[in-house]
């Protein structure tokens, strides 16, 4: 254990001289993945709760199969199934994008957090007092106006407990990067195990830091709970 | 419909193995949750603590790192044991070897059993006190007030967090083909790599899953059903 901490404390940390490794590593998928799938759920959480079925239906598609399948089959298609295909490989922007390991990472998890974060806000706005909307209607606002100032502040407001639950399964989702290649914590850990043949010394000490950063999420998530849903305290 | 290229056996094999993995891990996260939640709602300090930090660990910890760590440590453990065994009576030289299928379930198991325990534990203290008092009234022994009164009640409590469960083991069936287990992911991985057309027989393995899923939907939909006989639901 303490041999383990003596030589892959700076991998496990944040380097491993060459590139960006483990913790480092994994915050910047979590926080990338987080941003991006939260840019993809604003205006389909919108659209999935329209009217009309051409709207709701594609966003209904995309969050049915994207939520019906496992992460690493998503991950596996994205990273070795687009590479297969001929005219990926013959295009060259393509090629280059999904040659890279991290690049097919961020855009399985961005995709993969999307669809559940888009219908946890969807939920939230579906959520919505009609009693509201007819305020900001009878004030004169316009349908953006509305949505800017009143719908989407207090749905977001009343997602926020849904989603850092969201944010803690996406973290741990993180750890399916090593099999992208990506050098994350685990797959620091797996290296350590490999150069020592001590698996529970090697991995325990990456469990200690998930649970590290899970704790921290936890804790930040409260904060921001007391802070923006202070008027629902009882 | 779908030209596999003779691997249709493999998919449909690995297919079922992924099933019975996810079944087995239901079945054993469930008794881990149940247990769980009676030792969290236990008056023994002890015992409830034991549960907090059972529950708090495991659901601190991404499950793949979990399942890295039970896997390949469970075995050295498991050896150094029946070594241990073995030089007490020389006689006799026992070897237990776990296969992918088995520490797939017992991983799977102990994992989701703390997310069992949580769901179960907010169950349990949805039930009614007067209903326990009632059958305790009535002379009946505990284990009959649980089989009779708490558990049938608790139930429908418990089912969407069930089903959220279930469904999420399901799709984490798929983390175990990476400690070597040839389920419906490896095999069409195995399939893909044979024919060069890995991202047809990815989209095959998917298709399977969503398929799982989209069924076991309409199950869970017919067993709230069920066990919401005898309540009235507000009509909007």
């Amino acid at each position: 254990m303490i041999y383990i901490i003596q030589n892959y404390w700076q991998p496990f940390l944040y380097s491993d001289g060459y590139n960006m490794t483990g913790l480092a590593m994994t915050l910047w998928l979590l926080v990338i993945s987080c941003v991006i799938g939260f840019c993809i759920a604003l205006p389909l959480a919108i659209a999935r709760n329209s009217r009309n079925p051409a709207i709701w239906g594609p966003v209904w598609i995309y969050t049915f199969v994207f939520r019906g399948t496992p992460l690493y089959v998503q991950l596996l298609i994205i990273y070795t199934g687009f590479y297969s295909l001929d005219f990926v490989r013959d295009h060259v922007v393509l090629a280059d994008f999904f040659k890279q390991g991290i690049n097919c990472t961020i855009l399985a998890f961005g995709l993969n957090t999307g669809a559940y974060t888009t219908e946890i806000f969807a939920g939230a706005i579906k959520d919505t007092n009609f009693g509201e909307v007819d305020a900001a209607r009878s004030l004169g606002m316009s349908q953006f106006t509305m949505y800017r100032r009143i719908i989407i502040p207090a749905a977001l407001r009343r997602a926020l407990p849904v989603y850092s639950n969201e944010v803690i399964l996406m973290l741990h989702a993180t750890t399916l990067a090593f099999t992208a290649t990506v050098p994350d914590i685990l797959k620091v850990a797996k290296d350590a195990y490999a150069a020592t043949y001590n698996p529970f010394a090697s991995f325990s000490i990456a469990a200690v830091i998930y649970l590290c950063i899970s704790f921290v999420l936890i804790f930040s998530f409260r904060k921001a709970e007391q802070h923006f849903l202070a008027f629902q305290k009882t | 419909m779908f030209n596999l290229a003779g691997y249709g056996p493999q998919i449909l094999a690995g297919t079922i193995t992924t099933l019975e993995l996810s079944i087995l891990s239901l079945i054993v996260s469930f008794i881990i949750g149940l247990l769980g939640a009676s030792a969290k709602l236990s008056k023994n300090r002890i015992v409830s603590g034991i549960a907090t930090v059972y529950t708090t660990i495991i659901r601190g910890v991404p499950d793949l790192v979990l399942m890295l760590l039970i896997f390949y440590s469970l075995q050295i453990w498991i050896n150094d044991f029946t070594d241990y065994l073995d030089n007490l009576q020389s006689t006799y030289d026992i070897e237990i070897s776990l296969d992918p299928f088995t520490s797939g379930v017992i991983t799977l198991g102990f994992i989701y059993g703390a997310y069992f325990t949580e769901t179960f534990r907010g169950a349990f203290m949805a039930v009614p006190k007067g209903q326990m008092e009632a059958a305790r009234a009535f002379g009946m022994k505990p284990t009959k007030v649980f089989r009779r009164i708490l558990f049938p009640q608790m139930m429908r409590y418990a089912l969407p967090g069930l089903g959220n469960n279930w469904q999420v083991i399901l799709k984490a069936t798929a983390l175990v083909s990476l400690i070597g287990l040839t389920d419906v992911i490896k095999a069409s991985q195995n399939a893909g790599e044979g024919t060069f057309r890995t991202f047809y027989f990815m989209t095959i393995a998917g298709l399977v899953y969503l398929f799982l899923t989209t069924i076991s939907n309409g199950v869970l939909i017919l067993l709230a059903r069920k066990y919401a006989v005898g309540v009235r639901s507000a009509v909007l």
